[in-house]
């Protein structure tokens, strides 16, 4: 198990030393170019100046070099200055990350408890009406496309009927605890749409298979009642895959929101990566893709873990 | 045929059938998709504009049409690309076995497991002109087309490798295989003539549901400015022009967007009866 934890963990670190290389270069490859940009925000900079510039920041520099140079302030801690936010890039990342976390989490929790209930129903009478209908639900939900259902969302709650507000994290100068959970209504409500799909289906196949094993039927042969069966039973077997699931969603925490972030202009980590890509801010969009990388490894490695921990059959060599 | 396939089988045809004959067929009644009429701007919908207009003037239903034409040609052709690919990737780590099956299936791995969006992003923005891409290539009509499926099969041959590799795995210990490889017929012939249609049925369902992923995929590139560009248009841009006038008209948006949503979970119930189907036969 240890040696498992440790050939995982190395292999994580060789696909982010990759990556980062990968990211590094593509970014170069983006239209625009930072000194190209200083230069035509400001008439008087000569072809000169700008090629001193190129030379001050590096930048006449070949490829690797200029990658090495950047990974080792990056392993230092330092990911350098944030042109968009004129910030080092960990003060401009981190309050994004704690809405991203704050928007992904409340739409994660009622999306799971949502798939966790309509699975199960489904998953009982498997063919009934129930069935079918949580199937075409489900298939609905996977096959919206987020940013309609946003703009839907927007037209009718904000638009329309004048409730809530279509965008933000707070109103100008408000802030209070009710105006950020107002804020956070449609978002969330995208979010939690978008995702209940593949968590249905999910939880309906595992409690199926759960609801078809031995011990099912022993448990009701001794009469245990319906509802303990379900939920002390089936529920403990499903849970291996469902853990899987909610380990394998976790990596998407960081970049998972992009589009609804986007759409309703909620400063998270989804529309900062966006923003920085289409702003030419290069060190910013390195940091978050990183991380985003990072957090999504991190979160198979974390399924992979959670397993092994709850299914005691499963080992690892 | 099975009734859950019925439905969406027929919204696709129709789909597909009315968005490939619009031009030949709106042409015979000297009808243009991209005929601007400004005096006509956003109007409501009338006998001549069954949908309305746009904001300039131009027919919704034939700007529709057109959308879909190239939506479906991106999700098809895409869909169709990965399957190639993956098979060929899947058959040749499942059939050789040892290093080149680790090596390739790593690699499936790791492009699973990486945040993709925002990858695509950035690769969706990359500058032609940096690759040295030929200006006359690069400046064509066709590239952002050409773009956006390249992208999407980079991260949809992955469905279709895994598959053909498990299934590779299972049929080259069957006893027909064996046989084969006795009386001694050559590598391409058993994984063509013995492998591959032992395969054929879960490859078809996993291909008719990555149709309806890539066509969403499409949609959010172009949405979001990175996918298909003016002159063309799909679905996804189409909703991406709507935007900016949602207060005046807000059908504008609605229209193009429950095209994909309809295609998509069209292409999802379609797979989905398929895949039901192949399980009973078994």
């Amino acid at each position: 198990m240890i040696r498992f934890a440790a050939i995982r963990l190395g292999e994580i670190a060789v696909v982010l030393a990759a990556m980062s290389f990968l990211i590094y270069g593509l970014i170069g490859l983006m239209p625009g170019d930072p000194v190209d940009l200083m230069v035509s925000a400001d008439p008087r900079m000569t072809a000169a100046d700008a090629a001193r510039l190129k030379a001050a920041y590096g930048l006449d520099r070949p490829l690797p070099a200029r990658y090495a140079a950047w990974a080792q302030s990056a392993l230092a801690g330092d990911f350098g200055y944030s042109r968009l936010f004129a910030a080092p890039v960990g003060a401009a990342l981190l309050p994004r990350l704690g809405n991203s976390l704050v928007l992904m989490g409340t739409s994660f929790a009622l999306a799971f408890t949502l798939a966790l209930g309509l699975g199960t129903a489904a998953a009982r009478r498997p063919g009934s009406i129930v069935d079918a209908g949580v199937n075409l639900f489900s298939f609905a939900a996977v096959s919206m496309p987020t940013f309609w259902l946003a703009l839907l969302l927007i037209l009718l709650f904000a638009g329309g009927l004048g409730w809530l507000p279509a965008g933000g994290v707070a109103e100008v100068g408000g802030g209070g605890p009710a105006d950020r959970a107002a804020h956070l209504v449609l978002p969330v409500a995208t979010l939690t749409l978008a995702s209940v799909g593949g968590y249905t289906r999910y939880v309906r196949a595992a409690m199926r298979e759960a609801l078809a094993q031995d011990h099912i039927r022993t448990a009701r042969a001794k009469g245990a009642g319906e509802a303990r069966v379900v939920l002390c039973h089936a529920l403990r077997s499903a849970l291996v895959p469902i853990v899987t699931v909610l380990a394998l969603s976790f990596g998407g925490l960081v970049s998972g929101a992009l589009v609804t972030e986007t759409m309703f202009a909620y400063p998270g980590m989804g529309k900062l990566v966006f923003d920085a890509v289409m702003g030419n801010d290069y060190n910013l969009a390195l940091a978050a893709l990183l991380l985003a990388t990072a957090t999504t490894l991190f979160g198979n490695f974390a399924a992979d873990l959670a397993y092994a921990w709850l299914d005691p059959r499963v080992t690892y060599r | 045929m099975t009734p859950r396939a019925r439905w969406p089988l027929a919204w696709l045809i129709l789909v597909a059938v009315a968005s490939f004959a619009a031009p030949a067929v709106g042409g015979a009644f000297g009808l243009d998709p991209s005929a601007v009429d400004l005096a006509d701007r956003l109007a409501p919908p009338t006998l001549a504009h069954p949908l309305g207009t746009d904001e300039l003037g131009r027919d919704l239903l034939l700007r529709l049409l057109e959308g879909g034409r190239v939506s479906l040609t991106v999700g098809v052709a895409a869909a169709l690309a990965a399957a190639a690919i993956g098979t060929a990737i899947g058959l040749g780590a499942g059939y050789r076995g040892g290093w080149t099956d680790r090596l390739l299936m790593r690699f499936a791995d790791a492009v699973i497991a990486l945040p993709l969006l925002p990858l695509l992003i950035v690769l969706a923005a990359l500058d032609l002109n940096k690759l040295h891409v030929p200006a006359a290539l690069a400046q064509s009509d066709e590239v952002s087309l050409v773009r956006i499926v390249a992208l999407a099969v980079l991260v949809s041959w992955t469905t279709a490798a895994r598959l053909v590799r498990g299934a590779t795995l299972v049929t080259k210990n069957r006893d027909f295989v064996r046989a084969a490889v006795a009386l001694g017929a050559a590598g391409p012939h058993i994984l063509w003539r013995h492998i591959l249609p032992n395969v054929a049925a879960p490859l078809v369902v996993a291909t008719s549901l990555s149709v309806g992923d890539i066509i969403l995929l499409e949609s959010v590139l172009s949405f979001l400015g990175l996918g298909v560009q003016p002159p063309l248009a799909s679905w996804g841009s189409m909703l991406s022009n709507a935007q900016e006038l949602i207060a005046a008209s807000p059908l504008l948006a609605v229209y193009p967007g429950a095209m994909i949503f309809l295609t998509v979970i069209a292409c999802n119930l379609l797979g989905d009866a398929l895949l039901r189907r192949h399980d009973r036969q078994r």
